[in-house]
């Protein structure tokens, strides 16, 4: 009895490379900063890993190249599809790639990494001017990381562990996803992709 | 990648509403303007938050202490060869082991601890010595000043004058809530002056010279008061 080899399935593209180029910066730097910043924060780490200097040097470059990196793939890459995913977050868009809470997480992505950044800074620049030293950026810099890391790992299991989404992982590795996948969990953005919807 | 399609959005002509913008602006704003109520609101909730982390123990900062250091390892307390250097203008310069420190009269008290970067650490039980009675046993001499205190983790030093060191609770901490004091929080033994900021205090204490001036210890010749009270220097006014 001859089996028959599965069809290739069809693929939809779901991230091109700007796209992913700007989410594995962004997740690469997120671990690096998190991995170092726990190693100074917590403290039975922190008695762990004594080379505090180390790491503190390893956490302010990481920050600046984290940055330095994002301009790079805004300026170099695709910026026409990157304000399209702009507009899709904009909107809350019902019909687009991602469905309500992947894009609440990735506009809660992108506030926090801004007050990070901004409390990243003032933590370092208020060591070196007294007068932008405040009580509260220790805290709002430690709350971040709190959030993020419950979005993080929210984030992971969606991502690497429940079978039904997991999938999902290949579209932001190999930047396409296969149909059948995509019909089940974004039925209406694959709608809107055969109706052949165009921007204005 | 085959197929070649793409996503594009889709453009409703009329009444979008940008409720994804509203949620960034709404976070962003919310989170810059914590700078100015997260060290109140943190203060309302920190009996919760200091119960949690001594539930999950070494998970969180224990306590609320974070460790700071300026070299690249803490020292390492050996009881064997450690000693405490007690000397310059004074009659009798002498040098204690540990044991001898620990058979001297104890204190206990509880007091706050303050750290000039915005966290404090509420009731926290210290023992040790009274450094006003370590400071009678060498006897200064009549045109000394100040206390300069040397930490094994170098170059850290700070320095308290005479009358300073007198203030009633100020303290050379040999136990941290009941337990001898850990390598992190500056074994064996570090100065607490509660009414001033922790740079104050310093850990893995090695040496005091009694000075006729006050010198400009590790952090102040980076910027930082030299009179360090909690609540009214390094730009703070009025706690």
């Amino acid at each position: 009895m001859a089996i028959r080899p599965p069809e290739r399935s069809r693929r939809v593209l779901r991230w091109n490379r700007t796209e992913r180029a700007l989410h594995w910066v962004h997740a690469g730097a997120f671990c690096v900063l998190l991995g170092s910043g726990l190693c100074l924060y917590l403290p039975s780490l922190a008695e762990a890993v004594s080379r505090r200097p180390l790491l503190k040097d390893i956490h302010l470059y990481t920050a600046a190249a984290w940055a330095g990196a994002l301009v790079l793939v805004v300026a170099l890459g695709d910026r026409r599809s990157l304000r399209r995913t702009v507009r899709e977050l904009d909107r809350l868009d019902p019909d687009g790639r991602m469905n309500r809470g992947q894009q609440l997480n990735t506009i809660a992505t992108a506030a926090f990494a801004i007050l990070f950044a901004v409390s990243g800074f003032l933590l370092w620049y208020g060591e070196r001017d007294t007068r932008f030293r405040f009580a509260s950026t220790l805290l709002v810099h430690d709350w971040l990381m709190y959030a993020s890391l419950v979005l993080f790992l929210g984030h992971l299991y969606y991502a690497l562990v429940l079978p039904s989404t997991r999938h999902s992982l290949s579209g932001m590795t190999r930047g396409w996803v296969r149909e059948d996948w995509a019909e089940r969990r974004h039925p209406r953005w694959v709608a809107a992709l055969r109706s052949g919807d165009r921007p204005t | 990648m085959p197929g070649g399609e793409e996503y594009r959005g889709r453009v409703d002509e009329a009444g979008e509403r940008r409720y994804g913008r509203a949620a960034f602006l709404a976070l962003l704003g919310g989170g810059l303007s914590s700078f100015a109520w997260a060290d109140r609101v943190t203060g309302v909730f920190s009996p919760v938050t200091s119960s949690v982390s001594q539930l999950l123990g070494n998970l969180f900062p224990v306590g609320g202490w974070r460790i700071y250091t300026i070299s690249g390892s803490m020292p390492v307390f050996d009881p064997k060869t450690w000693r405490l250097e007690v000397g310059g203008l004074v009659a009798r310069p002498r040098s204690f082991t540990y044991d001898e420190l620990l058979a001297l009269p104890r204190s206990h008290q509880v007091s706050d601890f303050h750290c000039v970067t915005g966290w404090t650490v509420h009731d926290v039980h210290w023992a040790g010595v009274r450094l006003s009675h370590l400071l009678d046993l060498v006897e200064p001499l009549p045109q000394a000043r100040a206390v300069r205190f040397v930490s094994l983790e170098e170059p850290y030093d700070d320095s308290l004058t005479l009358a300073q060191l007198r203030l009633p609770d100020v303290l050379l901490a040999l136990e941290l809530d009941g337990r001898p004091l850990s390598r992190p929080h500056g074994a064996p033994a570090r100065v607490v002056i509660p009414e001033m900021y922790g740079y104050k205090g310093v850990k893995w204490l090695a040496r005091m010279e009694l000075v006729d001036r006050q010198p400009t210890g590790y952090w102040e010749g980076l910027g930082y008061d030299q009179n360090a009270w909690v609540g009214r220097s390094n730009g703070y006014s009025s706690a």
